[in-house]
């Protein structure tokens, strides 16, 4: 994986030693609030409802065991022993001190991270896929690229006060595994007919209190004028995006209000005129770059496991994908355990996870957006060892992309802008689901949770979505259904007036004991919601 | 009664005004009345709390104060889903206050 050059490290230690002055500053009382605010929150550092909370920068999601060792040692140090692994592949320490800040941030720096523009309207952390690197499925590695635009957006004078927050995803396969239409700019790398390897690009898609799909924009971008295309998006982006209305601010508003053929004929503008003027970086830059993400000393060994342990077989079937080295597989690690907390690790787990990554998967581990953490290369002869020791950790759940392995935003019980606790809901559904056997009959079912219209729980391209509403002081819940993050990108519809807690579990059971019950071969939910419509459901629901 | 509260400067702890200076203990809450925003001011300006406001509470029959919101009961006591981290972490009963 990436490592530091002497640039990113100067930059990352200038930026610690910055803010410690800042928060001294604000301390002391030479600086407001309100001058103090936009400050912090360029440094991850936000207020909630019971302390701070400082969210951690993990570049598309990927990070070493030394890495992840140190997030650990900070849950314990700095908070309250554990931290919150969020939907945008970074993690979120919900108990800390603004006094202690700045050594945290220190900390970070030791091992190359940061919490740099995981705030305020910027450029957000690059996000990626999971699999990146190892997948079977992938035309290259989308990493390097998504380094390359990562060094790109840090610190960009022109692109630092944006409209409103801006969202990039960079894949690199047909299978999105990563939401990528659902980003401000999403780029997939391609290949075109004659075999050039370049990137499309998509623009405008968002979550929030108003979802969009990204319409694709430009087919075909060569490669050596990556970074100079995204800078014409930007460009026009920052130009026109409405700075007037917060909650029309995002690229999604001026690409729909524009029309996208008209946000593409200026972007092309744009383009045309900045390739004018140079600012692509040198080719010499990724390929600087490239070796970073080189495959690891893959060996032969064994293609199949013993499949004697029935609960063994089942994670195997479930928790491991299928890796471009026939004697490898991706294995992903659960923090959904059945009434747990969606994406909590406790500092132990951090530190265990750690562990198992430099002694199973060449050192390496992944954020998943859904809030799990993969070990993307580990050899199928050692899959058992792996789950023994995950077993014995409480990580071991056997639930990927069922309904156990939901996404559940931190919601009332932490964020201040929450209308509706989210974690509630998925530990009981989790619980209810798992004691009644019925996750293992739904199959691929994911069911995502926000606690609010802010979506950062996904809820609108849940199989299966929940919002928590506040109706009159009280929490409330709207159901929505057929919604989809990959390549079958779709927003979910909502089923009609909302529920109570107990209500919209109850809601959930219904609406699953109707697909079970109207099923064709081997369907999954959203494609029996998709072929038989809302109407059988709301009939259940409501009739 | 009308409530102040807000986040210590230093820590980010919910505190809440008693009349004398900052709790974090949601019965020792003052009703600020009239004098709520200038008891606001002088504190944020004294740097004792950040982004503070004023909240709707009621004072209950046995002297303990409930937010009017389940938002600031959630403040108040500590997140539902870590009855550990709470306030009162050997009360098992302590939650049903905040629903």
């Amino acid at each position: 994986m990436y490592k530091y050059d002497s640039y990113d490290q100067a930059m990352v230690d200038a930026r610690v030693e910055e803010f410690r002055d800042q928060a001294r500053r604000r301390l002391e009382g030479s600086l407001s609030e309100d001058e103090f605010k936009p400050l912090r929150l360029m440094n991850g550092l936000y207020l909630q409802l019971h302390a701070y909370m400082l969210r951690v920068a993990i570049p598309y999601g990927t990070l070493n065991s030394e890495q992840m060792s140190v997030l650990g040692d900070i849950a314990d140090k700095y908070d309250r022993g554990y931290g919150h692994f969020t939907t945008r592949q970074n993690l979120q320490y919900n108990w800390i001190k603004l006094e202690d800040t700045a050594d945290i941030l220190a900390d970070l720096a030791k091992v190359e991270m940061h919490a740099i523009q995981t705030s305020g309207n910027c450029i957000r952390n690059i996000s990626s896929d999971h699999f990146a690197g190892a997948s079977h499925d992938e035309l290259v590695d989308p990493r390097p690229y998504a380094e390359l635009m990562r060094q790109w957006s840090s610190f960009h004078p022109e692109f630092t006060y944006l409209p409103r927050k801006f969202k990039i995803c960079v894949i690199a396969s047909e299978k999105d595994r990563a939401a990528m239409r659902l980003h401000d700019i999403g780029v997939q790398i391609v290949k075109n007919e004659t075999g050039e390897i370049g990137a499309r690009f998509y623009a405008g898609g968002g979550m929030g209190r108003t979802p969009m799909i990204a319409p694709m924009i430009r087919e075909f971008v060569p490669l050596d004028q990556l970074i100079t295309y995204a800078e014409a998006c930007l460009r026009v982006y920052n130009r026109y995006g409405r700075r007037d209305n917060k909650y029309k601010a995002r690229i999604k508003i001026l690409v729909h209000e524009l029309g996208r053929d008209e946000y593409v004929r200026q972007v092309e503008e744009e383009f045309a005129h900045m390739l004018e003027q140079g600012v692509e970086p040198p080719l010499e830059e990724i390929a600087r770059i490239k070796p970073f993400f080189a495959d690891p000393a893959f060996e032969d060994g064994p293609k199949q496991v013993d499949r004697s342990d029935p609960d063994f077989a089942l994670w195997v079937d479930r928790n491991t994908n299928r890796h471009k080295h026939d004697s490898y597989v991706s294995a992903v690690i659960s923090l959904k355990p059945v009434g747990g907390i969606p994406g909590d690790a406790t500092g132990d787990q951090m530190r265990l996870m750690a562990k198992l990554a430099k002694q199973y998967s060449f050192d390496e581990l992944r954020i998943m957006h859904t809030q799990n953490v993969v070990l993307p290369h580990v050899k199928i002869g050692d899959l058992h060892a792996l789950w023994t020791e995950l077993e014995a950790a409480g990580l071991g759940s056997p639930n990927l992309d069922t309904i156990e392995d939901m996404i559940a935003c931190p919601g009332l019980d932490y964020c201040a802008l929450a209308n509706a606790r989210s974690i509630p809901l998925a530990q009981r559904i989790s619980e209810r689901f798992d004691a009644s056997g019925k996750t293992e009959k739904l199959g691929e079912l994911k069911l995502k949770i926000s606690g609010c219209i802010n979506a950062c729980g996904h809820h609108h391209a849940g199989h299966i979505g929940i919002l928590g509403v506040d109706k009159k002081g009280l929490e409330n819940y709207q159901l929505s259904l057929g919604g989809s993050e990959a390549e079958d990108t779709s927003l979910a519809k909502i089923t009609g007036p909302g529920f109570t807690e107990d209500g919209v579990i109850e809601a959930v059971d219904k609406v699953t004991d109707v697909y079970l019950d109207q099923r064709e071969g081997e369907e999954r939910f959203l494609d029996t919601y998709r072929r038989i419509g809302m109407a059988p459901f709301k009939e259940a629901l409501y009739g | 009664m009308r409530v102040l509260t807000g986040n210590d400067l230093k820590t980010g702890d919910v505190i809440w005004w008693t009349g004398e200076g900052w709790s974090r203990h949601v019965d020792a809450a003052a009703d600020a009345g009239e004098t709520a925003e200038q008891v606001l001011a002088a504190e944020e300006a004294a740097l004792r709390v950040n982004v503070p406001y004023v909240i709707d509470a009621a004072r209950e029959a046995d002297g303990s104060v409930r937010p009017a919101h389940i938002k600031d009961r959630i403040r108040a006591l500590g997140p539902t889903v870590r009855p550990d981290l709470t306030l009162k972490p050997k009360d098992p009963e302590a939650l049903d206050w905040i629903i």
